[in-house]
């Protein structure tokens, strides 16, 4: 019965529908009578609004309104919601200036929308958009995080002075600098985390509806979080109160993080369907997309590490400046600290931590989560010092990782850096990553590809990272506006099938699967009699949605708590029907049975009873099997692995290719390996990306140059190579699963291992650093600017 | 896009009619360039003369020694075609690098070398091969015909109706692509013929393909990769952009034109 339950590598049931063309996105929804808009928006970083004048957009064929600033002040929408505050240093709130739906007084970055045309056809609208006159006076730009502070810089608002959003910190500065002063060795870093653009296959869309009867606001709209865009959407900007907003997200084609934000666009269709009481469509452009979605990453870093005599880790300093564009989006200040500085023990035993963080606002597109979210960039920061600390000390790269590792039976292990670590077996995860990347093979392979003119290279990464946001009242504690609970609900059906309910919602993860695989253990009923119903705040109470890897652990546990709510209530009945005490009820795959005997109820018949209740303890019991519950974690849980990267490197023209990549991870208990290694497998290729092709580039005057995947380059299929993945398993404690993330593992790990690889094979040209991503012109210009350039010549 | 006016015309002539009459219109050949462009609103042509239905416009035919392309035949035909592959191996295997499998498909070498993008592939054999442009109107020689950064000696109701390669005995086509666009950053084709040798570097110039005359006259004496390996090319006047400096250009040009050599034999 349960030979498609929990650690079964069961196909996803939803892949047919979307391998075939059949996956409903937002764009495939229309609705008769529906209106288009089509945003205007700003073509420079930085102006001042003189003047939007509209008239002849508004006369133009089809338009039915053209919407501005103006007109957003008049029906005084609120700001776009920051989901996350951050205290300074001195003790001080973060700065928090508004952001307006459409842009008032003033544009801050190409892209920001200035206006809506809505028209009775898209094509309709786009003619309209470009007859709307936007009068401007250019102000001077500012695009890198670290000019923004600088003396005479250009200010982006009134309210953030010297353009600083906050500066923050975490860790014992005094201790540290201490620790970094009586170290043997102490190795810096200067580093760059390009910024990122999340380019999700499905670019975002909406379509609002109102219905004037009900006051009913309807916004289907591609995002990760439903149940959290209404919330934010409708108490801080629309003023539209829960009961009459309803928030679906159908099939969603994927997000990275940048579907979670509460998009200016998603307003402005809600509160034009409001006004006209006529359903609105919008779908992002590609070009749309790079310039409105949220980016990613956008530090820049100072990080030394101190070691003493015997290689170990004696502490640890480093100091960032974020980059959060133009405005606050709704989790941009939580990335750059909470996500990030607290990662910054790794998988080490490191006693001084001090990190410090100034956020900075630029014209350019806000930043916030993109898949991993702060701790890419801190275990890439963490495994390039690490790795450098090797090759200065002339260690063995797993060596020296060996020797400061948690040990596997120091856990519960409470980090300098407020995290407390819930379990792993390091050192095990490393060894298995040696032995299936055969490290012992190495020096041959190298000297064989020295043959061919290639340089060969290996490197290490052994990440860590914190998923399953959150414990709530730590993450209250700490900044967040919201609960990060999950919740879940387990219908029975009379006849015995069972519709499961969760606040999460799959943008790609498998959640349909993995969730029916959770149920079909749980309560013993065959895999194919459960139904996943998400994304839609009607039929779902309410939910924090999918992000930062929490779904399985935070709502998979939900789930677990539910149907351990339908056992409990199964054993009343069946001990009502077998005529047996509540006690003596055990529960075991599907059968509720009296213990030592051979009487027993298959979970069905208890469902049909409890429906139809003819033989039924009505008097104590309600009838109907459905049961709520919410899940709060104790703790997050920490997802561990070892990574190892092989590249040859073609010294003349400083082409890179990888060869080999070995990924172990270690998330726990197992739901569905296949899911589990697609997901890593997409992770490793999303941070090669990182490493080695994707960079959002500003020029000077705030324009996008890799606006668009002609200059953007997205790692291919021959970018990449086969990735061997395997698996260790340490349970996590603190939820019914035992289960860690396994969303964004491959992406935090890839990344410094590739880098390292590169690193190695050009330390023969005595080069020792570059910067990512590392295009064969990076890679051509490090070798010939080298201390060594010919030493392989 | 915007609105435009479609034609499509029987023959190459009517064609012609079409574009003198029209001075805004713009030919559709394969359309992978335009429809992109137009798509984004970055072009507006008043009409678009869809060459599809013009029949003699395609194929591929060889005749004592050189070798005759349709303007309309698409990159992937060349690319497989038997003819092509025996007469000059190189110009399939360039046909074959271009693009992507539905770029292949549809695009068309007439469409490619009217356009001139400076990256290119095929500019590069035309110049290399010493090829024979065919037009509605003349014969126009390779070396008269690129004239700019997608600028070319058609006249504006002139139609590339088919080009002539003569085949070379040896020549090689090596890119270096850009890793975004997979466009050529430096492609460099070399071709040794009765002439002579020619070096072509498209992907580089400023002003499109561009042939190298110290590398030639190296090449004519010493066919050899070591000939060319010890050349530098001035970055003066190359492309510069995120991907590639000119310096990187440049020197990319000396290690693509030594492995184009090496690959020719």
């Amino acid at each position: 019965m349960t030979e498609k339950g929990i650690g079964a590598a069961v196909l996803r049931r939803e892949d047919r529908r979307f391998v075939t063309g059949k996956g409903q996105y937002v764009d495939d929804l229309n609705r008769a009578g529906q209106a288009h808009a089509c945003f205007v928006r700003s073509a420079q970083a930085h102006a001042e609004i003189r003047k939007v004048d509209v008239s002849r957009a508004k006369s133009a064929p089809g338009v039915i309104t053209v919407l501005t600033g103006e007109d957003v002040a008049a029906d005084k929408l609120g700001s776009l919601p920051c989901g996350w505050g951050i205290t300074n240093k001195d003790g001080t709130a973060m700065a928090e200036p508004g952001w307006p739906v459409l842009a008032q007084g003033r544009v801050r970055y190409v892209g920001e929308a200035i206006a809506m045309v809505i028209a009775t056809t898209r094509q309709g609208a786009r003619d309209a958009a470009e007859l709307v006159e936007v009068d401007t006076s250019p102000l001077p730009v500012v695009v890198q995080a670290t000019d923004a502070g600088k003396k005479g810089a250009p200010q982006l608002h009134e309210a953030a002075a010297n353009n600083q959003c906050f500066d923050w910190e975490i860790g014992d500065r005094a201790a540290t600098d201490a620790a970094i002063k009586a170290s043997a060795k102490v190795v810096s870093l200067d580093i760059v985390n390009q910024r990122l653009v999340p380019n999700a296959m499905e670019p975002r869309a909406a379509l609002a509806e109102f219905d004037t009867n009900s006051g009913l606001l309807t916004l289907h709209c591609a995002c990760q979080a439903p149940h959290a865009m209404r919330l934010l959407l409708g108490a801080f900007v629309l003023n539209q109160a829960e009961h009459k907003f309803r928030v679906v997200a159908p099939d969603v084609g994927g997000g990275f993080g940048s579907k979670i934000p509460p998009y200016a666009e998603y307003a402005a269709l809600c509160w034009a369907a409001r006004r006209l009481g006529q359903p609105v469509k919008w779908t992002s452009s590609r070009s749309e997309a790079f310039l409105t979605d949220a980016h990613g990453r956008d530090h820049v870093t100072r990080a030394e590490l101190g070691l003493d005599k015997d290689g170990r880790f004696t502490a640890l300093r480093v100091s960032t400046v974020a980059n959060l564009g133009a405005y606050l989006s709704a989790f941009g200040p939580l990335i750059p600290t909470y996500l990030y500085a607290t990662l910054f023990a790794g998988q080490y035993t490191t006693p001084a931590i001090h990190a410090e963080v100034r956020a900075m606002f630029t014209n350019t597109t806000p930043v916030d989560a993109y898949r991993g979210a702060g701790r890419p960039e801190a275990t890439y920061m963490l495994e390039r010092l690490v790795e450098t600390a090797a090759r200065e000390l002339g260690m063995d790269p797993a060596e020296l990782r060996r020797r400061n590792f948690v040990a596997a039976d120091a856990f519960p292990y409470q980090t300098p850096v407020a995290l407390l670590y819930d379990s792993g077996d390091y050192a095990g995860a490393l060894d298995k990553a040696l032995e299936l990347a055969d490290v012992k093979g190495f020096a041959k392979r190298r000297a064989e590809a020295a043959k061919r003119g290639m340089a060969r290279g290996i490197g290490y990464s052994t990440p860590i990272e914190a998923t399953g946001a959150a414990p709530s009242a730590i993450a209250g504690q700490l900044g967040a506006r919201a609960g990060l609970y999950e919740s879940a609900e387990v219908r029975f059906n009379p006849t015995g099938s069972v519709t499961v309910f969760s606040g999460s919602h799959s943008h790609g993860q498998g959640h349909a699967t993995t969730f029916a695989q959770i149920v079909a253990s749980t309560l013993g009923v065959p895999y194919e009699n459960v139904e996943v119903v998400e994304g839609d705040t009607a039929r779902t109470q309410f939910g924090m949605g999918t992000y930062g890897s929490r779904s399985t652990s935070v709502g998979g546990s939900a789930i677990v708590k539910a149907c351990d709510k339908i056992i409990a209530k199964g054993k009343k009945i069946a001990a009502h029907l077998l005529e047996a005490s509540e006690g003596d009820i055990e529960f075991e795959n599907g059968n509720f049975t009296v213990s030592g005997t051979d009487r027993t109820k298959n979970i069905a018949e208890i469902a049909f009873a409890a429906y139809v209740p003819h033989n039924y303890p009505l008097e104590t019991l309600e009838p109907g099997l459905n049961e709520q519950a919410f899940f709060d974690p104790a703790n997050f849980n920490f997802p561990y692995g070892a990574y190892i990267c092989e590249v040859e490197v073609d010294p003349e023209t400083g082409f890179t290719r990888i060869e080999r990549f070995t990924a172990i991870d270690d998330v726990g208990n197992v739901i569905n390996p296949l899911i589990v290694h697609g997901q890593v497998q997409g992770g490793v290729a999303q941070g090669i990306g990182q490493a080695m092709f994707e960079q959002g580039v500003y020029d000077e005057s705030g324009q996008l140059l890799t606006g668009s995947l002609m200059d953007y380059c997205l790692p291919r299929a021959d970018d990449v190579p086969s990735i061997d993945s395997g698996l260790t398993v340490t349970p996590c404690p603190f939820n019914p699963l035992g289960v860690k993330g396994c969303g964004e593992m491959g992406t935090i790990g890839s990344t410094p291992a590739v880098i390292n690889a590169i690193l190695d094979a050009l330390k023969d040209y005595g080069v020792s650093d570059i910067q990512m991503p590392a295009t064969p012109l990076r890679v051509w210009q490090a070798i010939r600017n080298g201390s060594a350039p010919q030493a392989a010549e | 896009m915007y609105p435009f006016n479609y034609h499509q015309p029987k023959s190459a002539e009517e064609a012609a009619h079409i574009l003198a009459a029209n001075p805004e219109a713009k030919i559709l050949a394969g359309g992978q360039t335009l429809l992109p462009t137009m798509k984004q609103r970055l072009a507006g042509p008043s009409d678009l003369v869809d060459l599809g239905a013009v029949g003699d416009l395609a194929g591929i035919s060889e005749k004592g020694g050189t070798l005759r392309i349709g303007a309309m035949t698409p990159h992937a035909e060349v690319a497989k075609s038997p003819v092509v592959a025996k007469a000059i191996p190189a110009l399939a295997a360039l046909a074959g690098g271009i693009g992507d499998p539905h770029v292949r498909s549809v695009g068309t070498i007439g469409g490619s070398v009217a356009n001139n993008d400076p990256a290119a592939d095929y500019p590069a054999a035309c110049i290399a091969l010493g090829a024979t442009i065919h037009t509605t109107n003349r014969d126009i020689a390779a070396d008269d015909f690129f004239t700019g950064l997608f600028q070319t000696a058609l006249a504006d109701d002139e139609i590339i109706t088919a080009i002539s390669f003569p085949a070379a005995k040896k020549a090689a086509y090596t890119k270096f692509r850009n890793p975004a666009s997979r466009y050529a950053i430096v492609g460099v084709f070399v071709a040794q013929a009765a002439g002579g040798v020619r070096v072509a570097v498209t992907g580089a110039g400023e002003n499109g393909v561009f042939r190298v005359g110290e590398m030639e006259t190296a090449l004519d004496k010493n066919f050899s990769a070591d000939a060319v390996a010890g050349i530098a090319v001035p970055a003066d006047g190359l492309n510069s952009d995120i991907h590639a400096n000119a310096e990187y250009r440049a020197h990319l040009i000396t290690v693509m034109a030594k492995r184009a050599v090496a690959a020719a034999g």
